[in-house]
């Protein structure tokens, strides 16, 4: 049986169809998308590797059926950059060292932004922790992915303000 | 994962029917499901996914001041609704101590209610496990059971049940709204999940078709509102089920606890009300002789069902914390680690 879903992913429209309702979104994305920005890490929702947006919100792209996902809005690091520049939290990142091997930085990187949406961490380093627990890093960069966020969302912050001014 | 059969109903009645066939099974957001598909534990042969039925995405405050949330009001949102977060703060405080904020923005408040244990002979299809093939024993009872029940267990099962959001709800007499085959119906949270005896592979008191579209709480749930925690030590401070947790909820008038509520998690088959514990609690002063008192009885029954004696102390120590915390008064904002038992100021008193 085949279904027919429709997603816009990194703002662009795309209709898919399905041969098997198996397929998670995280696969879509990867095998037959080629957006494989997205990381496969655990597979399993523990390591937050496959973090993306849905309809604005992070979550893990290995634990949603891509057919349940029809009509939803995704957001892939794939999509966060303007031609060449770097989306804020991404620079943050390489500004604080925020990675070794990189792996999970997509992933990183996604829930960070999805962090600074919900609000809801301030600049408490201890609710951005907590706030950014869903996503491991097996080279151990917490300290310099801590930092990148809280900077990250000073500079949307004030880029924020500037617009509004 | 096996092959099944989608279907993506309009309606309740339709999901009702579709689900009313052997093998079908509801899809939500899918968080523990789709988990327990790929490791071989489940193997639906039909999903019935109910994201898009009407109406089950909202938080109804009622007219006599409870609170109606339905069954797909996502775990972030609820924690997040700041009236719900001021009138219910143990029950917000749970939901943030559980899972990671990308499990939290998609799991729903129904699945929660109804998401599988996660002992790891459940989930680990060639080991013998009473739930997953009824008769073919337990592999948790003689081997690494550390993290299982002390309380309500059998020798068919000692599996406990992984929710925080239930302990609190247990404590404040929420009610469970379920669409059936035969209409409407309504139970106590509390009665929802079964001890295990000698059919642990029968979890709830649902029938095949039941799909739960809301739960509630009462009016007098808000009055404990100043005086709430739920309180959860894992063996890391963020993103781990409970080795044990307490959620203590008291009314306090003119320095007496007038009502007491208080249930623990991670100890059982079920959300675990400790209701004698309550009794004491009534009409007592809150200090800390008290409180060990109404520890030690809540946890009387307890015994280890394998090398997890810990757990009844530690169990009796968190609900001497979550009292004293409750106590000393609900924060006016939820602790940056939220029911993490290292993050509060307040000094324990046993």
């Amino acid at each position: 049986m085949n279904f027919s879903i429709s997603l816009t992913v990194n703002g662009v429209r795309r209709e898919i169809e399905l041969d098997d309702p198996r397929v998670t979104l995280l696969d879509l994305l990867r095998e037959r998308l080629d957006l494989t920005g997205t990381k496969k890490g655990c597979d399993r929702g523990q390591c937050g590797a496959c973090t993306v947006l849905v309809d604005g919100r992070r979550i893990n792209s290995c634990l949603a059926l891509a057919v349940s996902q029809d009509g939803a809005d995704i957001l892939t690091i794939e999509g966060v950059a303007h031609g060449d520049q770097l989306h804020p939290v991404q620079a943050a990142f390489i500004a604080h060292d925020a990675f070794q091997c990189g792996f999970c930085t997509p992933g990183q990187v996604m829930s960070g932004i999805g962090l600074i949406t919900e609000g809801q961490a301030g600049d408490d380093p201890e609710r951005v922790r907590e706030g950014m627990s869903g996503n491991l890093c097996r080279c151990g960069a917490y300290a310099g992915i801590t930092e990148a966020v809280l900077e990250a969302q000073n500079t949307l912050a004030n880029s924020d303000q500037r617009r509004s001014a | 994962m096996m092959n099944f059969d989608y279907v993506r109903p309009l309606t309740v009645a339709e999901a009702v029917a579709a689900a009313s066939e052997k093998g079908a099974t509801y899809l939500a957001s899918g968080t523990n499901l789709l988990d327990l598909m790929k490791g071989g534990v489940c193997h639906p042969s039909r999903l019935v996914d109910v994201t898009r039925l009407p109406g089950l995405d909202r938080v109804e405050y009622l007219a006599d001041g409870g609170v109606r949330i339905g069954a797909l009001v996502r775990n972030a949102d609820l924690a997040h609704d700041a009236e719900f977060a001021r009138a219910f703060p143990s029950v917000a405080e749970a939901l943030l101590s559980g899972a990671s904020a990308q499990l939290r923005n998609a799991a729903t408040v129904g699945g929660n209610v109804l998401q599988r244990t996660r002992c790891a002979y459940f989930y680990d299809a060639p080991s013998a496990c009473n739930k997953r093939w009824p008769g073919a024993g337990c592999d948790a009872r003689h081997g690494e059971n550390r993290l299982h029940a002390v309380l309500g267990w059998s020798e068919a099962c000692i599996a406990t049940h992984p929710s925080d959001f239930c302990v609190p709800l247990v404590a404040l007499d929420a009610v469970v709204e379920i669409e059936g085959k035969s209409g409407r119906r309504e139970v106590a949270l509390e009665a929802l999940h079964r001890l295990p005896g000698d059919t642990p592979q029968r979890e709830t008191l649902l029938e095949r078709g039941d799909l739960i579209v809301a739960l509630r709480l009462p009016a007098e749930a808000r009055g404990f509102a100043a005086h709430a925690r739920y309180i959860k030590v894992r063996e890391r401070t963020s993103y781990a089920f409970a080795v044990v947790s307490a959620a203590a909820s008291l009314r306090i008038e003119q320095g007496t606890i007038r009502e007491a509520r208080l249930a623990l998690g991670g100890v059982a088959a079920k959300p675990w009300r400790a209701r004698a514990a309550e009794q004491v609690l009534a009409g007592a002063a809150p200090d800390a002789a008290g409180f060990r008192e109404a520890a030690r009885i809540a946890l009387a029954d307890a015994k280890p069902s394998g090398d997890n004696a810990f757990k009844i102390e530690l169990a009796e120590r968190i609900v001497v914390r979550a009292l004293t915390l409750a106590t000393a008064g609900t924060p006016a904002r939820i602790p940056a680690l939220p029911g993490s038992p290292f993050s509060s100021g307040v000094r324990h008193v046993a």
